[in-house]
């Protein structure tokens, strides 16, 4: 059977399976988003955004869908961020796994599985769900809405802070088959509220897993959220996403996304500054070796006046890896007194790896402020020999000045715990 | 302690150094004097191992190991060390961490236990009233918009630090005004010791003035041309290198 024919499939048991919810908005918009997968399809490199990242190598694999794994407590204790203080959702093979999880939240603050918020909050769902996505164009966020049953609804209302950060992670179980899943998840975060959330993606075994996410979220008026996105998964994986936020007047966006490890990665962080005096960060740091493929595609659209958004992108890329980094800055004509920074900087350990930087300003207004920078080098030898000449050998040479390289993206990192598990997982990948 | 011997080494097909004999026993301070290009740094940055240079003939001794066998970071934990003419700027590695770093790799290539924090730092405080550093300076990125002497004075502080039986100064006067000239001799003076030798690179003797050497060399196409001792240094300052190449081409012609 094709692959379009597997998906086709499994749509149609999706349907069927609504259960006089079929009628509800939220899940009205999944037949559309389905008819736009079949007309765009798994993107190819003849599409300009995927000019530089093919998802060919996906043929090699038979996909299984709704396996669930056998992760145990033990397993998952042993996996790095298993110890951070948060609410802990835990989600094997795309299925929400309640033995492994913290308690979800059903407070004035809601902490929700998608099935707890279609009884909890479905006009929620009505409202937001897949609502901020462009599914004409992006064919894999229009196949993800189809098929996901499966996610986070994070409901923060107005006025209110959430201490506890929220942890989701998806753990692949591919010992025994190839898996792949289609999680969405949904953060609407009410005026003058707080929530910091961390999605990471781990794996356990050697066969391939194949995720393609979405995560939207939605940061009201003088709103604030801290997000992080952490991949360390095998040489043998896929992973789509999209992080799809709209941003209202006087808020504050933070995404720092760590690609320690992948087969392929493809990230999507798209910012929409639908408001005034607001505030974006994007920090990245991705570190490929062997034959990985790391691309990063972010856009901040500059609708309103006085915003100001910020991004540094840092790859380190070893090996025969390959990198991309794709970033748009849009200002729109009504977007005066913008301020856009955007840097991307790499260094290229060897003589194979490869980066392609394209950063692409569109600008339409008159009275802004927009810098970009892009550059790709070598290690400084000089640099190298000059630590050697005080003692310290080649090898811790380069880790020193790798870690040094990067550390700017630590800079607005406010989570300790995170940081440091964080820390010693990138010193062992550069070893 | 160092007995250089035919050294030579070369830059692609360049020849730069064509035959170094040069002996330097402990507690001795040698200068090597020179023409521009004469081979004056290579020769420093070869004693350290730089490998943009290739030994083609010769041999170096160091306190009975054979030098250029070693790499560069072996080296420095034998005691060799080289102040370099242009600092290198690390953005993101404080001069506290770098120097906290190279001290315990040193220390564990001479199998002694690591310093702790509190040691370390008791021992740059100490250090640092040495030479006259300020503490804030420490804790920037390494030379990272260092001016030109506080730069050279990093070096100097930095050796304190390390405690090389042999220094090697490669041009530590290049772009120093004559106030900040006299403070990293200063700091070197401080230094001096019975054990601990030094081989100082200069273009002009000013520096000599307040490092003192014990012999002065002429480098010349690669060769040592000339040796003598501080008055050699005033001699050239007073008539500058045309004689010394005029004598070393008659005897090469």
């Amino acid at each position: 059977m094709s692959i379009q024919a597997k998906l086709e499939l499994e749509f149609d048991t999706i349907q069927k399976n609504l259960n006089g919810k079929a009628g509800l908005e939220y899940n009205k918009i999944r037949t559309n988003a389905f008819e736009n997968f079949k007309k765009l399809g798994i993107p190819t490199t003849k599409n300009e955004e995927w000019k530089y990242s093919s998802l060919k190598g996906l043929d090699k694999y038979e996909y299984a869908i709704g396996s669930k794994g056998t992760v145990s407590d033990g397993q998952l204790n042993q996996l790095p961020f298993a110890n951070l203080e948060a609410i802990q959702l835990v989600f094997v093979n795309g299925i929400f796994t309640k033995e492994l999880s913290s308690a979800t939240l059903n407070d004035k603050i809601k902490v929700l599985t998608f099935q707890e918020a279609e009884t909890v909050i479905p006009e929620l769902l009505n409202e937001y769900y897949g609502k901020s996505l462009d599914l004409e164009k992006e064919g894999l966020s229009a196949l993800n809405v189809a098929l996901s049953k499966e996610g986070v609804v994070i409901h923060v209302p107005d006025n209110q802070i959430l201490e506890t950060p929220v942890v989701i992670r998806h753990i692949n179980d591919v010992t025994a088959e190839n898996i792949k899943n289609s999680v969405h998840h949904l953060t609407v975060v009410g005026r003058n509220s707080e929530v910091k959330m961390a999605e990471i993606f781990q794996n356990i075994g050697e066969e391939s897993g194949f995720t393609n996410i979405v995560t939207e979220i939605f940061v009201e008026k003088d709103a604030k959220v801290d997000y992080y996105k952490i991949q360390d998964e095998n040489d043998e994986s896929f992973h789509v996403g999209t992080t799809q936020v709209t941003q209202k007047d006087k808020s504050y966006f933070y995404a720092a996304t760590f690609t320690l490890n992948g087969g392929f990665v493809r990230n999507n962080l798209n910012l929409v500054l639908d408001g005034e005096y607001i505030e974006s960060h994007m920090f990245g740091l991705y570190i490929p070796n062997e034959k990985q493929h790391i691309d990063n595609h972010t856009l901040v659209d500059h609708q309103k006046p006085n915003c100001e958004s910020n991004e540094l992108y840092k790859g380190i890329l070893d090996g025969k890896s390959k990198g991309v980094f794709n970033g748009k800055i849009f200002v729109r004509q009504d977007a005066q007194k913008t301020n856009a920074y955007q840097n991307c900087r790499n260094v290229i350990l060897s003589d194979s790896a490869s980066m392609n930087t394209k950063p692409q300003l569109e600008i339409w207004a008159d009275d802004v402020k927009c810098s970009h920078g892009t550059t790709t080098g070598k290690l400084d030898d000089d640099a190298i020999f000059y630590m050697q000449s005080r003692g310290i050998p080649k090898a811790e040479a380069i880790k020193l000045q790798l870690v040094a390289f990067a550390e700017d993206v630590f800079s607005e990192l406010k989570w300790e715990a995170l940081k440091e598990e964080l820390d010693v997982l990138i010193t062992k990948k550069l070893q | 302690m160092l007995n250089i011997s035919d050294l030579q080494a070369r830059v692609e097909s360049k020849e730069i150094l064509r035959g170094i004999n040069l002996e330097v026993k402990p507690g001795e301070v040698h200068a090597i004097m020179g023409p521009n290009g004469s081979g004056k740094s290579t020769l420093a940055s070869v004693l350290a191992g730089r490998d943009t240079f290739e030994v083609t003939g010769g041999t170096v001794d160091f306190n009975g190991k054979d030098l250029l066998e070693l790499a560069p970071e072996e080296r420095a934990a034998e005691g060799i060390f080289l102040a370099f003419q242009y600092p290198i700027e690390i953005p993101g590695v404080t001069t506290i961490n770098f120097l906290k770093t190279a001290i315990n790799q040193i220390r564990k290539y001479k199998g002694e236990d690591p310093l702790d924090a509190a040691q370390f730092l008791k021992l740059m405080k100490e250090k640092a009233k040495t030479v006259k550093i300020d503490d804030q300076l420490l804790r920037r990125s390494l030379n990272e918009g260092f001016s030109g002497g506080e730069k050279k004075r990093n070096e100097i502080f930095q050796m304190a630090m390390l405690e090389p039986t042999l220094a090697i100064l490669d041009e530590t006067d290049s772009g120093l005004d004559i106030d900040a000239l006299r403070i990293v001799a200063d700091g070197v003076n401080q230094l001096r010791s019975p054990e601990r030798s030094f081989i100082v690179v200069t273009h002009y003797q000013r520096l000599l003035d307040y490092i003192v050497p014990d012999y002065v060399h002429v480098l010349y196409n690669g060769r040592i041309v000339k040796s003598g001792t501080k008055e050699l240094a005033l001699e050239l300052e007073e008539k500058g290198y045309d004689w010394i190449k005029a004598e070393a081409d008659a005897v090469s012609a």
